[in-house]
């Protein structure tokens, strides 16, 4: 009760300091100052997203849910046939209408630190840049207890999960002292320490198409949107025009 | 005098309906006869579109209404089923967001349109009272609503605005529990703002909103050169010899600018719906939780400029009340302008330098203030803002005295253009 009661406190503390003005107190600078790579998700290219929703379904789908997005929205949308659907893309459900659940039991918090997250939203919530460096910023590192760890996300407890298509690297030697890695300016700042089964830049094709399936995700109506979107720009031009006439028309005798 | 019941004697259908209701009445009175100066310019579309995205906020609240369920625990999960399961649910969604923002950039430029012609001075301060209140109302009307997705940046935006109950002196921190109906905002808030955001504010918004306009028709629009069309009637119809029906000539010129409001608008809606991360904040895509503070907590964009003063103020005496007597009076001072503008002309086309610069000045400032509220604090951000502050206050609070000591140009009988 002490400790609820203590805790309590504690946040409307901070919510009071947050608040009033005492944000003096530097919150700026927590982005650890690593430089994202830009990119710029296209969920309307529908070859790249059935990839990326094989891609999701085989490597990602066993810790992280979709739990916003329905199996057969996703065939609909996609153009897959219900029975590929159920034989290739659906490891956790047979009903159609279920969402993208995993299969993880909630134990998953003690292999990991936390329970993997759901990534319905994850490119609206850091963007399709963040996702995108994240999945191409693994590296060794043993202080880690995976032995890996990542630049855009220090600490992160995910393992490469795509190692073996990426293969191993490390951190650029000259760049390990305090430098902002990122990958504009002086290349890459990772070194290769092993192959993996694709190359370097397959490697980048099959993060793409990922990036674009989260994206497609995070709105499936997105497409839709934009196309309904033309056509609506284009009926009120057509009016502006027919309105800009009719009040031309009726003002005629305003001197 | 006793009002007569259809005082146009009209027949039929209608006369059953004016013998009864004052139908035909009401049309004249408010549009076919309502004669508005004929030189109104492009700043006179931002009234009707003010209206017009009223609207919009009316219509699509009614529908996510019908799919969201306000609850700590189904609130984020529900706005996801309108964007996802509900047929053009993320259109509807996006058209209330967007209109949210949409809402405040008209009434920022409605507003900024009433300073330039001095549209509040004798006999308007009514219409511009009724007005400041319309602003202050929208302004608890749309953090109500920025907190119902119950995202992060809802929690913790809800969070920061509730505790600046909690600087009021003895009461405050008792305040805040009661506010939210919790020690932490939490289901009870969440709860309590999701009425407030579609019963108790909206029927008080509207209710301002025909007062607003009843009083502009009672006494008349004013226009871009601040002359009386009143004081020049042709003698034989007693019609204002620069007044046009508001119907047709303002109804079909709104029109325009209708279409050109909805293509920018749209635009938005349909390309750009989180508006760069200022009309849907990336922070709101994480539902709330009172462990995960986001980085950088700013309010919605259209706060910007009184959150800056907010945090421009420093706290003495133990008490950081001071910030938000400051911001409050930042709202507050805007009731008093129809009194503390002592010129004699009404439009910043005949009034003195003096008034063009500082309209200019407070203008521009208060741009400056808005991009500076939304930026993470440092030194600079707080020496900036309480510049800021001070021109902001000094633009009011010195209007009584360069208005009434400047040299203003002669104010012609009749509109110009």
């Amino acid at each position: 009760m002490n400790l609820l009661m203590n805790q309590t406190l504690t946040r409307l503390a901070r919510a009071a300091v947050v608040a009033a003005g005492a944000l003096v107190a530097n919150l700026a600078g927590a982005n650890a100052g690593v430089e994202l790579l830009h990119f710029s998700a296209d969920s309307g290219n529908a070859a790249s997203v059935q990839r990326g929703a094989r891609n999701f379904m085989a490597y990602c789908s066993g810790c992280h849910s979709l739990k916003y997005l329905r199996y057969n929205r996703l065939g609909e949308d996609l153009g897959i046939p219900d029975d590929v659907l159920k034989k290739n893309l659906m490891f956790t459900s047979d009903k159609l209408g279920d969402p993208i659940k995993v299969a993880m039991p909630a134990a998953s918090e003690q292999w990991f630190g936390r329970v993997p997250p759901d990534l319905s939203l994850e490119t609206r919530a850091r963007g399709a840049d963040w996702v995108y460096t994240y999945l191409l910023s693994f590296y060794l590192d043993e202080s880690r207890p995976l032995g890996v760890n990542n630049t855009v996300l220090a600490g992160a407890s995910m393992p490469h999960v795509l190692w073996e298509l990426q293969g191993w690297q490390k951190k650029a030697e000259h760049k390990a002292e305090g430098e902002h890695d990122g990958g504009h300016h002086g290349g890459s700042p990772f070194e290769k320490v092993t192959d993996g089964s694709l190359k370097p830049a397959e490697y980048e094709a099959f993060v793409v198409d990922l990036v674009n399936f989260l994206d497609y995700a995070s709105e499936p109506g997105k497409q839709a949107r934009i196309s309904l979107g033309l056509k609506v720009m284009l009926y009120l031009f057509g009016l502006l025009v027919l309105t800009y006439l009719l009040k031309k028309e009726f003002w005629r005798d305003v001197h | 005098m006793a009002i007569t019941p259809n005082p146009y004697k009209t027949t039929g259908a209608l006369g059953w309906i004016d013998d009864r209701f004052p139908l035909t009445k009401m049309w004249k009175e408010h549009l076919s006869e309502y004669y508005a100066p004929k030189n109104f310019n492009f700043w006179y579309f931002f009234g009707s579109l003010a209206l017009l995205v009223l609207v919009n906020q009316l219509l699509t609240g009614i529908f996510l209404t019908m799919h969201y369920k306000p609850g700590a625990e189904t609130a984020f999960d529900s706005v996801e089923y309108i964007m996802r399961d509900v047929p053009w649910g993320n259109v509807i969604r996006y058209m209330h967001s967007t209109g949210a923002s949409a809402f405040f950039v008209v009434v920022f430029l409605h507003m900024f349109r009433g300073l330039m012609y001095g549209s509040y001075q004798k006999p308007r301060e009514l219409i511009w009272v009724f007005g400041a209140l319309i602003f202050l109302v929208l302004m608890a009307e749309a953090f109500c609503g920025y907190v119902l997705p119950w995202g992060n940046m809802s929690y913790w935006g809800a969070a920061v605005i509730i505790n600046l109950f909690g600087t009021i002196p003895f009461i405050g921190p008792d305040l805040v529990v009661w506010i939210q109906g919790d020690f932490v905002p939490s289901d009870a808030t969440l709860n309590r703002l999701f009425s407030i955001h579609v019963i108790a504010l909206p029927f008080v918004l509207v209710g301002l909103v025909v007062a607003h306009i009843l009083a502009l028709h009672e006494v008349g629009s004013n226009n871009p050169d601040g002359v009386e069309i009143k004081k020049n009637k042709d003698p034989a119809t007693g019609i204002p010899k620069d007044g046009i029906p508001f119907h047709p000539y303002y109804t079909v010129k709104d029109l325009v600018g209708v279409a050109g409001f909805l293509i920018l608008f749209c635009a938005v809606i349909f390309f750009m719906p989180d508006g760069g991360g200022y009309f849907l904040e990336a922070p709101n895509f994480t539902p709330a939780s009172q462990t995960n503070t986001p980085e950088h907590i700013t309010p919605a964009w259209y706060f910007g400029t009184y959150y800056a003063m907010l945090r421009a103020t420093p706290s003495f005496a133990g008490t950081q009340i001071w910030g938000v007597i400051v911001m409050g009076a930042a709202v507050v001072i805007l009731f008093f302008v129809p009194w503390l503008d002592k010129s004699k002309v009404k439009s910043i086309r005949y009034k003195g330098s003096l008034s063009k610069i500082a309209l200019t000045v407070f203008a521009i400032n208060f741009v400056i203030l808005n991009y500076y509220g939304l930026q993470p604090p440092s030194a600079a951000v707080q020496l900036i803002s309480q510049i800021g502050t001070v021109i902001y206050f000094a633009f009011f609070l010195l209007m009584p005295w360069y208005s009434a000591n400047e040299k203003t140009k002669p104010v012609p009988d009749r509109v110009t253009e």
